[in-house]
């Protein structure tokens, strides 16, 4: 049952928010005994109450907060106040994930040492490397139940994924399949396996596809040691004289401001709100914020390099059936600076439907250029690209000077320019994108801009040293012992990979060293 | 409040003529506008009925798909009327946004020019206005999330309550 906790009780772990950094390090330190209040600022919506329908689901689901943007990036004009397409909800945005499950590669903590200085960006070697992740990278696969790992066979492909398939084997790529999936391709760990429904972004109805509302969150609960509470926003950390943190200010349910005592917080909001949270916890002891001695607290936001090719053929694909991420093309991921940028990007189908169609195939277009694309709806594959972008300083969450939302927080504003790097592999992958499609007979093929971004990443990185970063290999703050931050916000660089497999696996191990620590008294 | 009336408006094929079509396919009558070849009327409420005539061809021109019918478009704009009645400034911002749209097309008013292209110009000579801007953004979800045209496209909406795709056509393709 899960176990109802004192606000006065200063021995428990408080995590902010219940995501797959939040959700999985609140199940991982339960499973070890120790007292978690997961506090989660959405509501708690269960597989059964997810909605088939983009816009209703959108409605249940999305994180619409006020938020506001600055910057070249295309999604300031076209999305003014949705820079990301997030979750506010308990399970948070592994509820609207595709489930795509990649390592990041061994270059890619080491990007300094490997792409040497880049002028305009702000690159840095993580602390760790892939060696020191890959016993968890293996139980994060184990955990979510990820295909083509642990003997669990890889996922049937749709229509989307055979019209990528055949253009990818004609056009000479040599590494293309249905992808490592946190989708069961059979039934496992409880859950069903993936009835091809085709509304993987509104939640799985079936459970096939891994989210720690269904996973992390119930094992927790179940062992008395957990405790999640819905609809609980926080809006400031704590700390005392020393420096430690004590506890956290929330507003409940009904608006009202509680605090939740605490002997450790781990922050995991997702990389827009955990900086946001920190600035906004400023003192006289730290006025630029909690764990920003580095000054790097919100800096270094990173998005990926994203866009998506459709594509138009001269008979019928629905793409829109079966996973929406139904395989990937891996032959980009490489670095190999001879194509013009120093990183990679991996190539993942994706569909979305006649709704969401119409609001991303090219925002703000119109007119009959635009109409006939959707009029071959039914005749269209598409494709996504996700790769390494580049860290920069300037690109930040900073908090609003004026905005702000009902509990008087001030509202982020994230800022984002394209570094030249990132225009050039986005080009580069809507060439490489439109050749696939072209092979198969493409009649007409869209260089989809980006969307409001999927993948926050960056802004409390990972640094060896204090001033360059925010936390150390374990996540622990460098200012604050008994701080830590939890989810991707934590990545020194975004490799080319999607990243949450990446964060659960940090997550993992984060719950290891916090137990130990905790056994030996240091915090 | 606007309401979509299914079914025969009830004016006699007379009484329609002699209150004037406009375009070729909607009219006017009382504070409605109606399509008589094809059985429904929209009472308009804020909106003057000419106004909200000449946004349902508005609304094609923006996003003209041939194979959809005219109540489709008249559904998407309706909330502007809607919009009107409890927001004077939504109302002026519609209502001048027409009238403009009809003085730059010249005598005949917008609904007077014949030639899709001859509306689009006019229409482009104005695409960054808020008028147009608050017409367009509300299409996307107005038209694109009507339900009833999803089949038109060839989009299937829900699945989970049909078992998804696993048995129903998620890898059917033949042509490849
Ligand atoms: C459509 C879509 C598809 C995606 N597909 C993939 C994919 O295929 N593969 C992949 O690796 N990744 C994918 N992602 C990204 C993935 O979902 C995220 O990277 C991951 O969920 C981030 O984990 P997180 O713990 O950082 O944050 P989240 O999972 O977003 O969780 C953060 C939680 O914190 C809560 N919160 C925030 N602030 C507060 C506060 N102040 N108080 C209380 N609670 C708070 C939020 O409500 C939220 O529930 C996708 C994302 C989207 C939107
Ligand atoms: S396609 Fe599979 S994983 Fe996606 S929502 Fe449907 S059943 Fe779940």
């Amino acid at each position: 049952m899960a176990a109802p906790f004192d606000l006065k009780n200063d021995d428990v772990v408080v995590i902010i928010g219940s995501g797959a950094g939040g959700g999985t390090l609140g199940n991982e330190l339960a499973q070890k005994g120790i007292d978690v209040v997961i506090l989660e600022a959405g509501g708690r919506y269960e597989y059964d109450d997810f909605i088939n329908d983009e816009w209703d689901s959108f409605a249940q689901l999305a994180w619409k907060d006020m938020r506001t943007t600055s910057g070249d990036w295309r999604v300031a004009k076209d999305f003014p106040n949705l820079p990301a397409w997030i979750v506010k909800a308990v399970g948070g945005t592994t509820t609207h994930w595709a489930g795509a499950s990649l390592r990041l590669q061994e270059h890619e903590f080491k990007t300094l040492t490997t792409y040497g200085k880049i002028e305009g960006a702000n690159l840095l070697d993580w602390p760790i490397t892939l060696a020191d992740l890959e016993p968890y990278y293996a139980k994060a696969e184990d955990k979510m139940g990820v295909t083509r790992t642990n003997d669990i066979p890889g996922l049937p492909g749709n229509n989307n994924f055979k019209v990528l398939k055949a253009g990818a084997d004609k056009f000479g790529y040599k590494e293309c399949h249905t992808g490592r999936m946190a989708i069961n391709s059979q039934p496992r760990d409880d859950r069903n396996s993936c009835q091809q429904t085709g509304f993987c972004f509104q939640g799985c109805k079936w459970g096939a596809k891994w989210s720690t509302l269904y996973t992390e969150i119930p094992k927790g609960e179940a062992t008395g040691h957990l405790e999640v509470r819905p609809n609980s926003m926080v809006i400031k950390i704590n700390h005392d004289a020393t420096g430690k943190v004590t506890g956290v200010v929330y507003a409940d349910k009904d608006g009202k401001l509680q605090e939740q005592k605490a002997r450790i917080v781990a922050v995991a909001g997702n990389s827009i709100e955990s900086p946001r949270l920190l600035l906004n916890s400023e003192s006289s002891k730290y006025p630029h914020g909690l764990a920003n001695s580095s000054g790097q607290v919100g800096r270094n936001y990173m998005r990926h390099t994203t866009g998506s090719v459709y594509a138009i053929f001269d008979k019928p694909v629905h793409m829109y059936r079966g996973t929406t991420m139904a395989g990937i093309v891996r032959d980009e991921a490489r670095n190999d600076p001879s194509r013009g940028f120093v990183g990679g990007y991996e190539l993942e189908t994706l569909a979305l439907g006649l709704p969401f169609m119409a609001a991303f195939l090219n925002p703000g277009g119109w007119g009959r250029s635009f109409t006939t694309a959707l009029d071959h709806y039914d005749h269209m594959a598409g494709l996504w690209i996700v790769g390494e972008d580049m860290p920069r300083a300037e690109n930040r969450v900073t908090l609003h000077a004026s905005e702000k939302d009902p509990h008087g927080m001030p509202v982020a504003n994230v800022h984002f320019d394209d570094h030249p790097n990132d225009t050039a592999m986005r080009d580069h992958a809507y060439r490489q994108g439109a050749a696939i499609y072209d092979a198969v007979g493409a009649t007409r093929v869209f260089p989809t801009p980006p969307y409001p971004s999927t993948h926050n990443l960056g802004t409390n990185r990972m640094s060896e040293n204090p001033e360059h970063g925010v936390v150390n290999k374990h996540g622990q703050t460098h200012d604050i012992k008994n701080l830590f931050v939890s989810d991707g916000s934590q990545f020194t660089t975004g490799g080319a990979e999607n990243p949450t497999l990446t964060i659960v696996t940090l997550a993992i191990r984060q719950a290891d060293y916090i137990a130990k620590q905790m056994a030996a008294k240091t915090i | 409040m606007v309401t979509i009336h299914e079914g025969r408006p009830g004016l006699s094929r007379r009484e329609l003529l002699k209150r004037g079509s406009i375009g070729a396919l909607l009219v006017i009558a009382g504070n409605a506008v109606i399509s008589p070849e094809n059985a429904w009327g929209l009472e308009t409420a804020a909106l003057k009925p000419e106004t909200m005539a000449t946004l349902i061809q508005m609304a094609r021109d923006i996003y003209p798909h041939d194979q959809l019918a005219d109540k489709f478009y008249a559904v998407a704009v309706k909330s502007h009327d809607e919009q009107a009645g409890k927001d004077a400034k939504h109302k002026e911002l519609i209502e001048a946004g027409i009238a403009d749209l009809d003085k730059r097309a010249g005598t005949g008013g917008y609904r007077g020019l014949g030639w899709e292209e001859e509306r689009v110009a006019v229409l482009k000579a104005i695409e960054t206005t808020p008028f147009f801007q608050a017409v367009r953004g509300g299409l996307v979800v107005g038209l694109y999330n009507q339900k009833e045209i999803w089949p038109v496209f060839g989009y299937e909406g829900e699945s989970y309550s049909k078992g998804g795709y696993v048995s129903r056509g998620f890898d059917d393709i033949e042509w490849l």
